[in-house]
């Protein structure tokens, strides 16, 4: 590793540190640890839920696969942007006004006790470790390649940070990193951006040309149907991407950390320009790539293109440049964990310890050690997992899950949120339903069943390598039938009113909004 | 400071007669105007949002040139960007509004609560 690679990781590492720091003498209060006690800007927290969203995956993966497939790829990003409207119009405001640190607590103050609960916070640990572990052990395999430093040590260095920022300063530490993930990452790209530009004098035509010139796809590069050949395979992704995020929980318990309904709605309109921006320019990444190295040598490199964006940095301005944008997708990889790891801590230390262990009795005291030594356990086992996990090819558990965050949390938020029928069993039977279909269609198709180097060496018994075309109305359908089929409604009308004028006026936590 | 503010809840909701609000005309009109407004638009995004998979997917006649180089497919695809920011403006500047009527409910309500 030279030195310019070593001074910008340096860098990146104590300005996280700093912050960490500073946070933690902030974060004495339950509070404080969980949603940074509503004290960010909307601004601020658009920022924030960007730097959360925004993985690795999207920065590397989608430069190379637009790289590779052209029009495809960009369309392919076009879903994780259209997805926050659906965040926008259907969900962010009730979750904001009826939960106050988990999606558990949304959905508990109508439907309270303790099944539910417990489902919630599975669905939330479960959604956060299975996106976690993949991110850590790309990491590792990032890191060996820009740095040439070990997988292992990569992985401990990686999960030991996240650990450090989340159990030391809770919310305020991550949505700060996460923030400065955006600020480099935004500025870094732009400027990546300009210089291909500029390679071209500025002139698109030529840019256009010198694409078809680069990639064995000529002019078809930029037209439609070279990513997928099914196309029920591509709306079924789709689908999954449009309503994953609104069922995310690291997503969504960032809506808890603004102060009012206002700074909700300014969080998600800056966060939908800022990943707009983003995609935006992702496009001209991966075009550039084409132009100027040609889709030959970007494969030599990496057959998967992931590392279209670092060679890309290096041809157009060396190695100080590729220095900089690897420390860029080295934030970017901190700042999305980091906010897994708060947000698989949140559903158990408060969901499972505070409310089902401790009936909702534990102190003050009691409930940030808790979260303390949650975060920590949960940050030490994940790194531990990631270890382990060098030989499997983990990555698709990136698109699963979207699909079970898609098939259970978002029907039954959706559904608790408008449907005046439903009821408890109803939830329940959602979000099991939901859970499970996502899981053994995963199981049952080509990720795990493939004859050639599958977990299960045979034919897939689903064709679909993204089953949330079926399993998004098995989580609807199951929460329709066990509304439809429990025996008695087992909530009064009074008490839905009660909660619908809470969702949809804040009336009684007005308390919040001067 | 948490403490207080539960305590200020727990005040108001027992002030409040919640059948009394939903039957209230102003309550009717604040839900009839919010429902107008966002089970169209999202049929809308969605609608417009899937038709560019769709149309990529099973037919080819986006793939025919707009001006120049550029096809339709490319307009459509840089229309659900422009679709998405100008859907949101739409959203925060109607949501204030949205805002000022809850508001106006809460302290009528709350009113009429302390005179009964």
């Amino acid at each position: 590793m030279n030195l310019t690679y070593f001074l910008f990781f340096i860098c990146i590492i104590v300005c996280t540190l700093i912050i960490t720091y500073w946070a933690a003498k902030r974060s004495k209060t339950t509070n404080r640890f969980y949603t940074a006690a509503g004290s960010l800007t909307g601004f601020q927290n658009g920022m924030a839920i960007a730097g959360d969203f925004i993985s690795a995956a999207s920065f590397l993966g989608i430069v190379g696969t637009i790289a590779i497939n052209g029009y495809d790829g960009f369309l392919y990003s076009i879903g994780f942007l259209v997805s926050y409207l659906i965040v926008l119009f259907l969900i962010a405001e009730p979750v904001h006004r009826l939960g106050t640190y988990s999606l558990g607590d949304v959905i508990c103050s109508r439907f309270p006790g303790d099944n539910m609960r417990w489902l919630m916070a599975i669905g939330a640990f479960t959604i956060s470790i299975l996106y976690m572990i993949p991110q850590l052990v790309a990491s590792g395999f990032l890191l060996r390649l820009l740095l040439d430093i070990d997988y292992s040590i990569s992985v401990v260095i990686i999960g030991g940070l996240m650990t450090i920022y989340v159990v030391f300063g809770g919310m305020v530490a991550t949505s700060w990193v996460q923030i400065v993930k955006t600020v480099v990452l935004m500025s870094g790209t732009f400027m990546l951006s300009l210089i291909v530009f500029s390679n071209f004098n500025w002139n698109t035509a030529d840019l256009i040309e010198r694409v078809k010139e680069g990639t064995p796809l000529g002019g078809e590069f930029f037209l439609p149907g070279h990513l997928f050949e099914n196309p029920v395979e591509f709306l079924s992704l789709q689908l999954a991407l449009i309503f994953g995020t609104a069922g995310l929980p690291h997503i969504l318990i960032r809506l808890f950390t603004v102060r009012n309904t206002l700074e909700v709605r300014r969080s998600l309109i800056s966060s939908t320009w800022i990943i707009g921006l983003f995609y935006l320019m992702t496009l001209i990444l991966g075009l550039g790539t084409v132009a100027l190295l040609g889709y030959h040598t970007m494969i030599e490199a990496d057959p998967t293109g992931n590392l279209a964006a670092p060679l890309l940095a290096k041809e157009v301005g060396g190695d100080f440049l590729l220095a900089f944008i690897s420390a860029i997708a080295f934030t970017t990889i901190v700042a999305v964990v980091a906010g897994l790891v708060i947000s698989a801590t949140t559903a158990f230390s408060h969901d499972i310890y505070h409310h089902i262990i401790k009936k909702g009795k534990s102190t003050e005291k009691e409930q940030l050690r808790a979260a303390r030594w949650t975060a920590l356990g949960i940050g030490l086992i994940s790194t531990l997992f990631a270890l382990r996990l060098e030989t499997i090819n983990v990555t698709f558990l990136v698109s699963m899950t979207f699909i079970v965050a898609a098939a259970s949390n978002f029907p039954v938020l959706l559904l608790t949120i408008y449907w005046r029928r439903f009821n408890q069993i109803g939830a329940i039977s959602g979000m099991a339903s939901g859970l499970a279909a996502s899981l053994i269609l995963v199981v049952l198709g080509p990720h795990i069943m493939n004859p050639d180097g599958g977990w299960i060496a045979r034919e897939a018994v689903i064709s679909l390598h993204n089953p949330g075309i079926i399993a998004i109305p098995i989580g609807f359908l199951g929460a329709y039938l066990g509304t439809v089929f429990s025996p008695k409604q087992s909530q009064t009308e009074a008490e839905f009113r009660r909660f619908f004028k809470k969702s949809q006026t804040g009336i009684e936590s007005r308390g919040d909004s001067a | 400071m948490n403490g207080e503010h539960e305590r200020i809840e727990e005040h108001r909701e027992d002030e409040i007669d919640f059948v009394e609000v939903e039957k209230s005309s102003q309550f009717k009109s604040f839900m009839e105007g919010k429902r107008k407004f966002i089970i169209p638009m999202s049929i809308f995004f969605l609608v417009f949002y899937f038709l560019l998979p769709l149309f990529t997917s099973y037919t080819t006649f986006l793939n025919t040139p707009v001006f120049g180089d550029i096809t339709w497919v490319w307009v459509f695809a840089f229309a659900q960007f422009v679709m998405v920011w100008v859907l949101s403006t739409i959203y925060v500047k109607r949501a204030a509004s949205f805002d000022d009527e809850a508001d106006q409910i809460i302290e009528d309500q709350i009113k009429q609560g302390g005179n009964s």
